[in-house]
């Protein structure tokens, strides 16, 4: 503790504290905590079909690919498509959350669990979605683990079209409303994981998935 | 880490010499400032933002005591431990013993420039614990003997690809591989094993988010998530400026952070880690501690130097620094080069030990132009100048003239007689030229340049004699 107090006695001295000085700085914290404003933000069409829009473009942009269906029903025959295009196994380690989906009649091997470094292909969904840059957010649960979207090459990423939101300012705030609370592990996920860390030329597939396949359901 | 400082001149011009470090640095050089710029396109208000940013700093590091009791309280709240270092020694005490309470051996670190600092994974070795870097760039330089970062963002920026293919063939025992990607890859696999098999994770902290007492981290290969996913422990090493107010304030400033450093609009990965694994939940460490370190910012606080602590460590002032550009990073001799370096060199390893470094910038404000949080870098370098004066650091032939030269100042009559025999010496000097191809007082500036000769008169003989000529007639 005394190293603790040692320091913060020190950044009080440079600041000169007194009581006035602490109480007025104290209020001043408090007030910008519940005030929670936001900076400049750029602007945006809100409207859902331009949202929808502007989150395909910038995460094609971000080198994800992108898929759409109607109904959520759809997403294993979509996935089962683009496995087999890719040339991929048609196993995979899936959120518990999604394992009630009818992964069997695509001709899928889905299980739902935690991911291990065996896992070549990673199914999740996500909390929501950031259309100002083509952005994912998943919060880690019992139900969806962190591993899923991490460890297998290849990320398929499922996306309610209704759950896309302009800014990033929007999702906190939705996290907030829903789970009151953050998870322990926030991620937010812009496409496949690089590096530029030789000669900065930009490789894919650095320690995370070389790819991330996102299938949006238009509900 | 050991600062080498003293030594920048001849760093530099080892720098200079070094054939393949210069094409290195001309190959590198501009990919960033362009990035940048193009990035900078989408924020429809990048003003705005900055000012916001800069805003959201001030708030915490003008409340800076206020602002980390409210992140302890926030952040032992949700499981962690929260401990304090004053120094680079006690990270490495406090890393150590955290280690070895968890029965670890083997520590997975994302990147952390204050575990450069601490020179920690020498004292880790030293306690017989396995750290291993694994940012790609770190990784690089860490089976390369250890050799320092020459950049906060990219830390083997210095290094081409077949500096990094010679290396990873010797050190993998594996065939030579040219391609950059195959390269990547078989770093992947070698870091993967280490992912899995490492019982402590450590890493940096982008930010510290007062309102829930979270970290939070961008990385782009996922190496951050890695070492904060797997392993049963995990350890933040972070300054006690990194605070941030709020997750709306986090948002703001991550408009600027990642565009100012590679020119992303966002980092591949940013997670906000908050507390430890549930008892039911299938991934995440059971231990967070957080290590809060001082190492020279506690004084920093209400000092000449205050807006320095805003800094967001984004790398730009180095990218658009053209004394960096030309020597590289590690001629600066310690952790942070660039005109930030030049800054935090200073004060945290000692004015005295890095003379040079306030002096070694064009003072041209590039830096200062493309800092996210407007940290007037330029003027904090010559604060430091003074500094040096007022505490008697300057070599004794620049202290002797300069106080010959104020003692003249200080009388007219011969300060003007000075200055004409001044004036008439140099432009006999130059002969009919009218430049000087070698000032015997400063033979170091007109190494690479002549000296334009003065005209021989002074400035004060040329306004006398203006005086004296009629005024010219006005027309109508």
């Amino acid at each position: 503790m005394s190293f603790r107090e040692d320091i913060l006695d020190r950044v009080r001295a440079g600041l000169h504290r007194g009581a006035t000085r602490t109480t007025m700085g104290r209020e001043e914290m408090f007030a910008a905590l519940s005030r929670r404003s936001h900076g400049p933000q750029p602007a945006m069409d809100c409207d859902p079909h331009a949202l929808l829009k502007r989150f395909r473009l910038k995460s094609e942009a971000l080198s994800s690919t992108v898929d759409s269906v109607a109904r959520q029903a759809d997403v294993p025959a979509t996935v089962a498509r683009y496995l087999t295009m890719m040339n991929l196994p048609k196993s995979a380690v899936a959120w518990p959350s999604l394992a009630g989906l009818d992964w069997a009649a695509a001709g899928l091997a889905v299980e739902g669990r935690g991911a291990s470094d065996a896992d070549l292909v990673g199914i999740t969904g996500c909390f929501c979605a950031v259309a100002e840059t083509g952005t994912l957010m998943l919060c880690s649960a019992p139900d969806t683990p962190a591993t899923v979207s991490l460890l297998p090459e290849t990320h398929i990423a499922i996306v309610r079209a209704s759950r896309i939101l302009p800014y990033m300012e929007d999702a906190f705030a939705l996290a907030r409303k829903e789970l009151g609370s953050l998870p322990r592990a926030v991620n937010f996920i812009s496409g496949p994981s690089r590096t530029g860390d030789i000669e900065q030329t930009i490789v894919l597939g650095a320690h995370g998935p070389y790819r991330v396949h996102l299938v949006i359901v238009e509900d | 880490m050991e600062i080498k400082s003293m030594r920048f001149k001849a760093n530099a011009s080892a720098s200079l010499a070094d054939m393949v470090l210069q094409g290195n640095l001309k190959n590198a050089k501009g990919k960033f400032v362009t990035k940048r710029a193009e990035s900078l396109k989408d924020l429809d208000d990048f003003e705005g933002t900055r000012d916001a940013a800069v805003a959201i700093r001030n708030r915490v590091i003008d409340n800076l005591d206020l602002w980390l009791e409210r992140f302890e309280q926030k952040a032992l709240d949700t499981g962690a431990k929260v401990l304090w270092a004053r120094d680079g020694a006690e990270v490495c005490r406090l890393v150590t013993e955290i280690a070895k309470s968890h029965g670890v051996t083997k520590v997975a670190k994302s990147k952390s420039m204050l575990s450069e600092e601490a020179g920690l994974n020498q004292a880790l070795e030293a306690a017989g614990i396995q750290p291993v870097e694994t940012d790609l760039g770190e990784y690089i330089l860490q089976v390369d003997n250890n050799e320092p970062p020459s950049h906060i963002i990219a830390p083997a920026v210095h290094k081409s690809l077949n500096d990094v293919a010679d290396l990873f063939h010797k050190v993998h025992g594996t065939p030579r591989k040219t391609e950059i990607a195959a390269l990547t890859r078989e770093a992947r696999e070698v870091l993967r094993s280490h992912f899995l098999s490492a019982e402590m994770g450590l890493s940096g902290g982008n930010f510290l988010v007062a309102e829930t007492g979270s970290v939070a981290l961008v990385t782009n290969e996922g190496n951050g998530r890695m070492v904060t996913t797997m392993p049963r422990v995990h350890v933040v090493i972070t300054g006690i400026e990194k605070v941030i107010p709020t997750l709306e304030d986090l948002a703001t400033v991550m408009r600027l952070l990642p565009r100012s450093a590679t020119g992303q609009s966002i980092p591949n990965y940013f997670s906000i880690l908050t507390g430890v694994k549930k008892p039911e939940e299938r991934d995440g460490p059971e231990h967070l501690y957080f290590i809060l370190v001082d190492s020279g910012r506690a004084d920093v606080v209400g000092g000449d130097f205050h807006a320095m602590l805003r800094c967001i460590r984004c790398g730009a002032c180095m990218n658009h620094c053209p004394v960096y550009q030309t020597i590289g990073g590690h001629a600066y001799g310690w952790v942070y080069p660039g005109p930030m370096g030049s800054v935090l060199t200073p004060l945290y390893a000692g004015i005295e030990n890095s003379i040079d470094l306030p002096h070694a910038a064009t003072l041209c404000n590039q830096c200062g132009v493309v800092c996210p949080v407007k940290i007037p870098l330029p003027a904090l370098l010559r604060k430091l100048r003074e500094k040096q004066t007022e505490r008697g650091l300057r070599p004794l032939a620049e202290r002797i003239g300069l106080r010959l030269w104020a003692w003249a100042a200080q009388r007219p009559k011969l300060y003007a007689l000075g200055a004409r025999i001044g004036a008439r010496y140099l432009k006999w000097l130059a002969g009919d030229s009218n430049r000087i191809r070698r000032l015997a007082l400063a033979p170091e500036w007109t190494l690479g340049r002549d000296f334009p000769a003065p005209q021989g008169k002074t400035f004060r003989e040329l306004y006398a004699a203006r005086r004296r000529e009629p005024e010219p007639r006005k027309t109508r």
